[in-house]
């Protein structure tokens, strides 16, 4: 009889109840992905306009005509070839990433500075490609707010300037069009690249000075991760909508 | 501050389980064969034979296959797959406004394309 335990004394067990971590997830990480989210809302912003201008446009650019050379190799007739070896070194430092995450989880250091190294590669690898790919363009004439026909006046020049890139009518706005977002969108990508690499560095160069090895956990290394394979997330979808479709 | 360390090394011990290095390089073969599939689609099939031609049912081939690859990238990479079911949800339920926003621009380019192709320029006088 006595042994029934009022409503107020009884000990809660629920997750949200209070006394443990219902998510068992450390805060900084919870930050980190709702950061992640509030990005990905702005390049979803940024992909939907993207789309919605192309598919409002009666033409477009041709992507297997304006994305056709090999930087150092073929100048042109080689559609997606270059973009394919940027893709997967983003992937492949993805893979580097988690390697070292793994590495992390073992409290190896040795292992997690040697994938760490090859992520940061990796990272200037695909900076350096999309460089090279920007001055590509840029010097066929396209830039923010400007594209090959910018400044002609004659609608034969106009029409003669962009033949090379479309396959169906030609469009000054849609190449104009084109030629703003395409740099907005993989400039502000890369821009998200760059930033990565640096935090990459910035965690390496914590690792080599025992800063996780003396906390006991390599936790810093998942929340710059998982930052980093945000941004291969978004090449994945950028890719798709720019070169593919 | 104790409780705090408590949380960092039970994730941390949770999180080995669920990666390890064969199924992350599993996970890397699988986006590599379907961006290798990607490739074959728009170099050969589209560009080098003309089996395929650009149109409606090619773009929705290529997000099916890009939303696979982002499925494997969130959940094995980013390991969303192991975490607690209410944090999956509060996570990715808020891509419903995302969906909602595609179909509004859908909607809204829709009837700009319709207004571009169909009604007649005028021109000023």
């Amino acid at each position: 009889m006595s042994t029934t335990v009022s409503q107020l004394d009884k000990v809660k067990e629920g997750p949200w109840s209070g006394g443990k971590s219902p998510w068992n997830l450390e805060y900084g990480k919870i930050m980190m992905w709702f950061f992640l989210v509030s990005d990905a809302f702005t390049f979803s912003a940024f992909l939907i306009y993207y789309g919605a201008q192309k598919y409002a446009q009666p033409t477009w650019i041709d992507a297997d005509k304006i994305f056709q050379s090999i930087p150092g190799i073929a100048e042109s007739g080689q559609p997606l070839v270059f973009v394919g070896i940027m893709t997967f070194i983003l992937i492949l430092s993805s893979v580097t990433m988690v390697l070292a995450v793994e590495a992390g989880h073992r409290n190896s250091k040795q292992e997690v500075v040697k994938w760490m190294l090859w992520t940061i590669l990796g990272g200037l690898m695909f900076v350096g490609c999309q460089a090279i790919e920007w001055s590509h363009l840029h010097h066929q004439g396209f830039w923010f707010g400007r594209n090959p026909a910018t400044g002609l006046t004659d609608p034969n020049a106009i029409i003669e300037a962009l033949q090379p890139y479309f396959t169906k009518e030609i469009s000054y706005t849609a190449a104009l069009q084109f030629s703003n977002l395409f740099f907005t969108i993989t400039g502000f990508h890369g821009f998200h690249v760059s930033i990565g690499i640096l935090l990459n560095i910035i965690i390496l160069s914590m690792t080599l000075n025992n800063t996780f090895e003396n906390r006991g956990s390599y936790l810093m290394v998942e929340k710059v991760g998982l930052y980093w394979h945000f941004v291969d997330l978004v090449w994945v979808f950028v890719f798709t909508f720019f070169y593919l479709i | 501050m104790t409780n705090h360390d408590h949380i960092e090394g039970h994730d941390a011990h949770a999180h080995g389980e669920g990666m390890d290095k064969k199924r992350i390089w599993s996970v890397f073969g699988i986006l590599l064969a379907l961006t290798c599939l990607e490739f074959l689609i728009a170099l050969g099939f589209v560009h080098h034979w003309g089996i395929l031609h650009k149109g409606t049912m090619l773009n929705i081939i290529y997000i099916v296959l890009t939303l696979i690859k982002a499925y494997y990238i969130v959940a094995f990479f980013m390991h969303l797959k192991f975490e607690k079911s209410g944090f999956i949800i509060t996570v990715g339920i808020v891509f419903i406004f995302i969906i909602y926003f595609i179909i509004l621009m859908m909607v809204e380019g829709g009837h700009l394309h319709e207004s571009f192709t169909h009604q007649p320029i005028f021109q000023h006088k």
